[in-house]
């Protein structure tokens, strides 16, 4: 809710939005006009309440440059962002886990400095120059995958690889502290004294217990997957929200752009309302909270 | 103030237990702790050199570049790394761009924008959200209500989507650049300075200040502030290249660095038509931005080791056998 009223002051009030949405060189009797067929020379209060009833509507005005509902375009695009991010998941999760496991299990070791190094790395790449590189190395180099577009398996792999390395690299660092504080308690040692084999121990005890902080980075990282997904969706020619967002930016269509921000903005606190379900489901005790 | 001042030994000296202790001045000093913990540490000692002589060679860009960044010549289009040039001066070591122009001059220059966006915004941020932060933290009640809700509202939304939503309001252009960096980040500094205040407030040298009679801004700064910097010093490192990958990418997108201006990130968005046929445009930039974001984090791991009391002593003696 807070963020909807923010939304419609950053764009009503900080800015004209009839100037912004025409040229610069526009005269001003065109954006009289405009702002007139908008009615936007009425109350701010009244744009407002007009602006929240069309919102419970799920509607946000035409797109000015498609001429179709705004809600609309988003609704046909928000696929393509979720497929996207759901391969990304499927890459960086596994592997920062193993990772994370990796290091944990013999801290200060050689493995454990790679690993941590890889993770700052992830880090600090900027992820669209990663994804320049893949297409480098391995669209235009090696050929095996296309450069850009939007399809299966081969088409997703690119984006997704580069989208991934930033996840890995933050919630590997958050597996391997949260293991080792795990390690540390006694239940481990009962496990082992119970003459569990180190599998079973790691995997079954020490993960299990390890899961929530886990979850909650995993949280976090699904809102800025999306930050990401805006720079790699314009790289990679990807037909989601993010690569939408620019371009209704780039053509000035304010509706649009309330419409992918606002569909952004409840697709991060759905990803929110799932963490939270799933600690309940991970942890008996959060659920008599 | 003088009469507190002269009062304040005989005040605090017996409750300190190493106060009457011989030994005490023989005990390292800090800055020779932190000397000694960077030599221990190669990586950081690593981080540190490059840093300082990225920092040197972008500030005085104009000396040590070996070409114009601005001039170019058609025959010289996307030449490859290690090009002679055609009068026998200094090869293009890093290759030149579309309009023939010397790549490693052009990131020189380039490197002064991105990471003076990048201190920049972090000082800005910084001091912004440190200040909200000190203040929501100290007096609570409803100013700490507003400053929270305005932290969750922002934290819960991606920081480049508000870059990129203010940017279409306001336009583009370094400084604005630099202020959308600082506006989408303040959260951050706020948000941990606060928590921290709210332990440091509970403390007895905070209400022996106060029995005193020190002023609130007093406290807040002299006595408070102090013990905040090494957490917020990790911090800001970090974000430091945050918002260095965040201006690369705005500049990516369009909608950061205009040229004639340069950035990192604005050269790969105009290396990126070349990908096919000038690998050099697009690679090398980005190793820059790694580098240099991989030196801060280095960096901040280390500041945090270091100033964390429990991990130091690793870095001042050697441990005997591999133990955690």
């Amino acid at each position: 809710m807070g963020l909807v009223i923010v939304v419609f002051f950053v764009t009503h009030l900080l800015g004209d939005p009839a100037r912004l949405m025409l040229r610069p060189e526009a005269t001003d009797a065109q954006v009289e006009d405009l702002r007139e067929s908008l009615g936007l020379n009425d109350p701010l209060r009244v744009q407002f309440w007009r602006f929240i009833t069309d919102l419970a509507h799920g509607d946000l005005g035409d797109s000015l440059w498609q001429k179709v509902p705004a809600m609309d375009i988003v609704k046909d695009r928000l696929p393509a962002t979720l497929y996207l991010a759901t391969a990304t998941l499927f890459i960086a999760i596994p592997l920062a886990i193993t990772l994370g496991i990796i290091s944990a299990i013999r801290p200060r070791s050689l493995a454990d400095r790679c690993v941590t190094v890889f993770s700052l790395a992830g880090v600090s790449t900027a992820d669209f120059w990663l994804g320049l590189m893949l297409i480098l190395v391995f669209a235009v180099e090696l050929r095996w995958v296309p450069t850009s577009g939007y399809g299966g398996v081969e088409y997703v792999i690119l984006p997704a690889a580069a989208l991934a390395l930033r996840p890995i690299g933050r919630i590997s660092q958050v597996v391997r502290s949260a293991m080792l504080d795990e390690m540390n308690r006694t239940y481990i040692t009962t496990a082992r004294a119970k003459g569990l084999s180190e599998r079973v121990v790691i995997l079954g005890h020490s993960l299990k217990n390890a899961a929530i902080p886990i979850l909650t980075l995993m949280g976090d990282e699904a809102a800025s997957l999306l930050n990401g997904a805006v720079v790699i969706e314009t790289l990679f020619g990807w037909p989601g929200i993010g690569i939408l967002l620019i371009q209704a930016i780039e053509k000035r269509d304010l509706p649009l752009i309330e419409a992918s921000v606002l569909t952004i903005a409840v697709m991060i606190i759905l990803v929110n309302l799932l963490v939270d379900l799933a600690y309940s489901i991970i942890d008996p005790r959060v659920r008599y909270d | 103030m003088t009469d507190v001042k002269a009062a304040l030994p005989s005040l605090v000296l017996p409750q300190d237990p190493q106060a009457g202790i011989p030994g005490r001045r023989d005990r390292p000093r800090a800055r020779e702790i932190y000397w000694r913990a960077l030599l221990h540490d190669k990586l950081a000692l690593v981080a540190l050199v490059f840093l300082l002589v990225l920092i040197f060679a972008t500030v005085f860009a104009g000396i040590v570049a070996p070409h114009d960044p601005e001039k170019g010549g058609l025959m010289l289009r996307n030449k490859p790394p290690m090009t002679q040039a055609v009068d026998g001066g200094v090869p293009y070591i890093l290759g030149t761009d579309a309009l023939g122009r010397d790549q490693l001059s052009r990131l020189l220059f380039g490197g002064r924008i991105s990471l003076a966006a990048g201190f920049a915004s972090v000082i800005i941020s910084g001091t912004v959200g440190i200040l909200l932060g000190l203040a929501a933290g100290y007096y609570r009640g409803a100013l700490d209500d507003i400053i929270m809700r305005f932290v969750d509202l922002q934290m819960g939304f991606p920081s480049l989507l508000t870059a990129l939503l203010v940017l279409y309001v306001f336009g583009s252009g370094v400084w604005k650049v630099v202020l959308v960096l600082a506006v989408t980040r303040w959260m951050i500094y706020a948000r941990v300075t606060r928590s921290l205040v709210m332990t440091y407030r509970e403390h007895v040298f905070v209400e022996a200040a106060n029995a005193i009679g020190c002023s609130n801004r007093r406290i807040l700064f002299l006595h408070i502030l102090p013990n905040l910097l090494s957490p917020i010093m990790v911090l800001a490192t970090l974000e430091v290249g945050t918002m260095i990958l965040t201006e690369a990418s705005l500049s990516f997108l369009g909608l950061g660095i205009q040229p004639p201006q340069s950035s990192w990130g604005l050269m790969l968005a105009q290396g990126r038509g070349y990908v096919t046929t000038a690998w050099w445009l697009v690679t090398f930039p980005g190793v820059l931005i790694l580098l240099t974001c991989l030196s801060l984090n280095l960096l901040a791991t280390w500041v945090r080791a270091v100033t964390d009391p429990v991990t130091r002593w690793r870095f001042l003696a050697p441990p005997k056998g591999a133990t955690e």
